[in-house]
């Protein structure tokens, strides 16, 4: 048996090796449950009873996916211009951070203060971003150590506001602010925790991301950047500007994930742990699998809003550990990678002639 | 293919060390190597000559391991192997030394050789090696520091890392790929003495190479590939420039292209006292004046190395200057970048086409408006007119003759004379003032060098100001109008091309004053 390159591949292959992919790491999943004494049945029928008979099951894969979509779309475009963004983490809790800041201390009103949160939570994420790409565009430090650190920089901020200056004087000792006025909080779809603004944001964003990207000229210079500097400074493209502005709109999108978590959700901002879930971290995933590709990240981070819900069914319903979750997902990007070389690769067996 | 039969047997009735027999390898789309038959003597030079996409680095790539043929064998001291790896080349005694080096830059010298070689010590190998480095060099005639970190070192002593890394490893046959592209002449003729060492201590060396005169200066035997197929294997003292050339091209050889005719205009890029420092710090372009008027074509002749690249990158504004001024027409462009320069007319086809030229994955239509695509017709404000972009590209393709599966075909796909079509065809658009043209025909197989050559003078004759960087004399002669001589950062001469021939320009390039 042995591997023979293979020329360009159509779209129909290159859609069904990771869908094939996929469904593998999730048989792999059962078979890990299995491990833990728990019947793949049984877990598999938990599943979709859980999530796909009834509504609010449903709205719960949505509530997961909708900061994953946000955040991984955002990265999309970073990443397609080699911005190594790993800062999503830490760019939604500074999202999440001013979200709050402006719900309880900028005294806005009524039907102005939840677009002023999310307008904050874009700047507050955007501009965390963009410090790490100056320091790329102009002094050339490398952005994966920049962006990953200043996630722990974000954590602790979060920390000490929650914990210091922000405490709330409601919350009897707990480290967490005061909940957020009524007019801060989005509104559900009716009979589910969904905050329903949220899915329509992600999918706006999501395409005017890959609008950004596919039909303007600065997403040209975004993919020329990306694809050869050499060649993105040769053709004119302005590289301290270009890269600015993906920060910005990278990890904008990030904050408007940690937006709608504590308008959606929350109601308060409260420890990061709590408001992130590891979000930042997953939409790595979700903009790897969706080839960088904005608009596709809708339904890779559908794909793992599903395999974060299906966790939450199995602690509930089996007393599956949560950290499950974590291994699951480490396994569909496992497969993932490793199906890559089928796309590359044809496999021939026996003789030596192709 | 009966001289390859012929051929089998060498001087001395000893068998050739290597054969081989009818091979052939397909690419999709592509035959690269059809039924290749040819041997190789111990103790001989042979030279493979052919031009770009004649199949030469196939075939060398499938006696280093690298591909696998379709068809075909091949015999090595009259067994017949099979190598699937260079692993297995090197212990058949066959070892390469590429066209591109794959040093680790960061390490020393002995360092590079130990690599992955077999019996050195676990703990500090390059210590090991460097007594053998020290005296491979010696005999050979290739000095260079075992102690010397890569980085630090020229092309030509890299090479000679590479080639001490094949020997150090006991092969028979070496191979080099393309060896002198990236030699100064001098160092050209100190790589052949080596190789004639090589073949006074036994060794057989294939030789690959595009080049006539080299064939001349240092192979015994040469095998003329062209298409993929071997149309002849002979001997170098029974055979002649043109009888090779002929063989190589398949066609007559093209006429030089016409002098120029008309008188040029007036002064459209203005060079006064520059200075432009290299990467590494120094000056790399020292006090050069110049101008270049509508309607000519200016030769910049040297050997690489000499400031060009700098030059060029400082008048496309790739790179800021640290003293003096660069004017186009009126306007004051120095220190701008090169958004600003190409919007003042001036025009790159740059010299390392696929590193800066072009976006290899991104497709044909987007890389002919790499540098129009912010400007109308192909923008209306942020957004990009896919319509126009594509309606421009299909012109382009049928006017300049780019073969490609399609406009949306990644440039990768292409061949190094397509993509420099494409070069000129994007750079030529819009009519720029000036052209600052670098080895726009590096490469590239006589057919396409013609059409190349046919394009610059069309801009000359329109009006645009060009300086025609390039190492090879020939074009240099043929297209100028005025020809500057450039030696260690310095224009050192004018000359008019009646005034020029190729060893005047050769002493004048080697800093000889002539």
């Amino acid at each position: 048996m042995r591997l023979v390159p293979r020329g360009p591949v159509g779209p129909a292959l290159s859609l069904l090796v990771p869908l094939f992919s996929v469904l593998l790491a999730f048989a792999a999943s059962l078979l890990l449950l299995a491990l833990f004494g728990t019947s793949p049945r049984e877990a598999a029928v938990a599943v979709y009873q859980g999530l796909f008979t009834d509504l609010r099951g449903f709205s719960e894969l949505l509530r997961r996916a909708v900061p994953l979509v946000l955040a991984g779309a955002g990265l999309a475009l970073a990443f397609r211009a080699q911005f190594w963004n790993i800062g999503a983490e830490g760019q939604l809790l500074l999202g999440a951070v001013a979200a709050a800041g402006v719900a309880l201390f900028s005294g806005i009103e009524g039907g102005w203060l939840l677009p002023a949160m999310a307008l904050a939570a874009f700047l507050a994420g955007g501009l965390w971003a963009l410090l790490a790409a100056v320091l790329k565009a102009r002094l050339e430090v490398n952005d994966v150590i920049t962006t990953l650190m200043l996630n722990y920089v974000a954590v602790y901020l979060v920390e000490w506001l929650i914990h210091g200056p922000w405490k709330g004087k409601t919350a009897f000792g707990f480290a967490y602010t005061d909940r957020f006025p009524e007019a801060a909080s989005l509104p559900l779809f009716p009979g589910t925790a969904l905050a329903w603004p949220g899915v329509v944001l992600a999918v706006l964003l999501a395409g005017f991301f890959a609008w950004l990207l596919f039909a303007t000229t600065f997403g040209f210079e975004v993919r020329v950047l990306g694809e050869n500097p050499e060649a993105a400074r040769y053709a004119g493209v302005r590289a301290t500007v270009t890269l600015s502005l993906v920060a910005l709109f990278s990890g904008g999108a990030a904050g408007l994930a940690g937006f709608v978590e504590v308008a959606g959700t929350h109601h308060k901002l409260l420890s990061p742990l709590q408001i992130s879930l590891g979000y930042g971290y997953t939409a790595i995933i979700v903009a790897w699998l969706a080839r960088n590709h904005p608009l596709l990240a809708v339904l890779t981070g559908l794909l793992i809003g599903f395999v974060f819900a299906a966790g939450d069914v199995l602690k509930v319903a089996l007393m599956v550990p949560f950290q499950l979750v974590e291994v699951v997902n480490g396994l569909v990007l496992f497969f993932l990678i490793a199906g890559e070389v089928f796309l590359r690769y044809r496999v021939v067996f026996g003789g030596r002639r192709g | 293919m009966e001289e390859a039969e012929a051929s089998s047997r060498c001087p001395g009735s000893s068998p050739p060390f290597l054969e081989v027999r009818n091979v052939t390898k397909r690419f999709p789309g592509v035959v690269a190597n059809d039924r290749v038959s040819f041997s190789v003597c111990p103790g001989e030079v042979h030279a493979l000559l052919g031009e770009n996409g004649a199949g030469k680095s196939t075939l060398v790539s499938i006696l280093y391991g690298l591909l696998e043929p379709d068809e075909g064998e091949i015999v090595i001291r009259g067994q017949k192997v099979r190598i699937r790896s260079p692993k297995d080349a090197l212990e058949l005694g066959i070892g390469l030394v590429p066209q591109h080096f794959l040093l680790v830059k960061k390490h020393t010298v002995a360092e590079n050789v130990a690599l992955g070689l077999k019996g050195v010590p676990f703990f500090r190998p390059a210590r090991a090696v460097a007594p053998r480095i020290r005296e491979l060099g010696e005999r050979y005639g290739l000095p260079v520091d075992p102690d010397a970190y890569v980085w630090q070192l020229s092309a030509g002593e890299q090479q000679r890392v590479e080639i001490l890394k094949v020997l150090v490893r006991d092969v028979t046959l070496l191979m080099l790929d393309e060896p002198t592209s990236v030699l100064t002449p001098q160092e050209a003729r100190g790589l052949f003495e080596v190789l004639r060492r090589m073949k006074a201590e036994g060794h057989a060396v294939i030789f690959i190479t595009h080049k006539l005169e080299e064939v001349f200066a240092v192979a015994d035997r040469v095998t003329v590939l062209r298409r993929g197929r071997v149309v002849a294997s002979l001997s170098v003292r029974e055979t002649d420039p043109q009888t090779l050339a002929r063989l190589m091209v398949g066609e007559e050889l093209p006429e030089p292209a016409a002098r120029p005719a008309r008188t040029p205009g007036r002064e459209l890029l203005f060079v006064e006292d520059l200075w432009v420092r290299s990467d590494r710090g120094f000056y790399a372009v020292k006090d050069v004046s110049f101008t270049l008027r509508e309607g000519e074509v200016v030769g910049l002749a040297g050997v690489a190395g000499n400031g060009q690249s700098e030059l060029i990158e400082a008048l496309t504004g790739l790179r800021r200057p640290e003293r003096g001024w660069i004017r186009v027409g009126e306007r004051d462009l120095t220190g701008k970048d090169a958004r600003v320069f190409f919007e003042a007319g001036v025009a790159h086809v740059p010299e390392d086409r696929n590193r800066r030229g072009v976006v290899a994955t991104l497709s044909v239509a987007e890389n002919l408006v790499l540098r129009h695509y912010r400007y109308p017709p192909f923008a209306r404000g942020p957004v990009l007119d896919r319509r126009a972009v594509r309606r421009f590209a299909l012109e382009e393709v049928k006017r300049y003759d780019i073969r490609t599966p399609s406009i949306d075909a990644p440039v990768r796909l292409l061949s190094g004379g397509n993509v420099q079509k494409l070069i000129l065809a994007r750079e030529l658009y819009g009519e720029p003032k000036v052209l600052v043209a670098a080895h726009p025909t590096y490469g590239l197989d006589v057919a396409a060098a013609r059409q190349v050559h046919g394009r610059i003078l069309e801009a000359r004759d329109r009006g645009a100001a060009i300086l025609l960087v390039s190492e090879d004399l020939e074009e240099i002669l043929a297209l100028s109008s005025r020809i500057l001589v450039i030696f260690e950062g310095r224009i050192i001469a004018e000359l008019a091309p009646e005034e020029a021939s190729k060893e005047r320009l050769g002493m004048l390039m080697a800093g000889v004053a002539a």
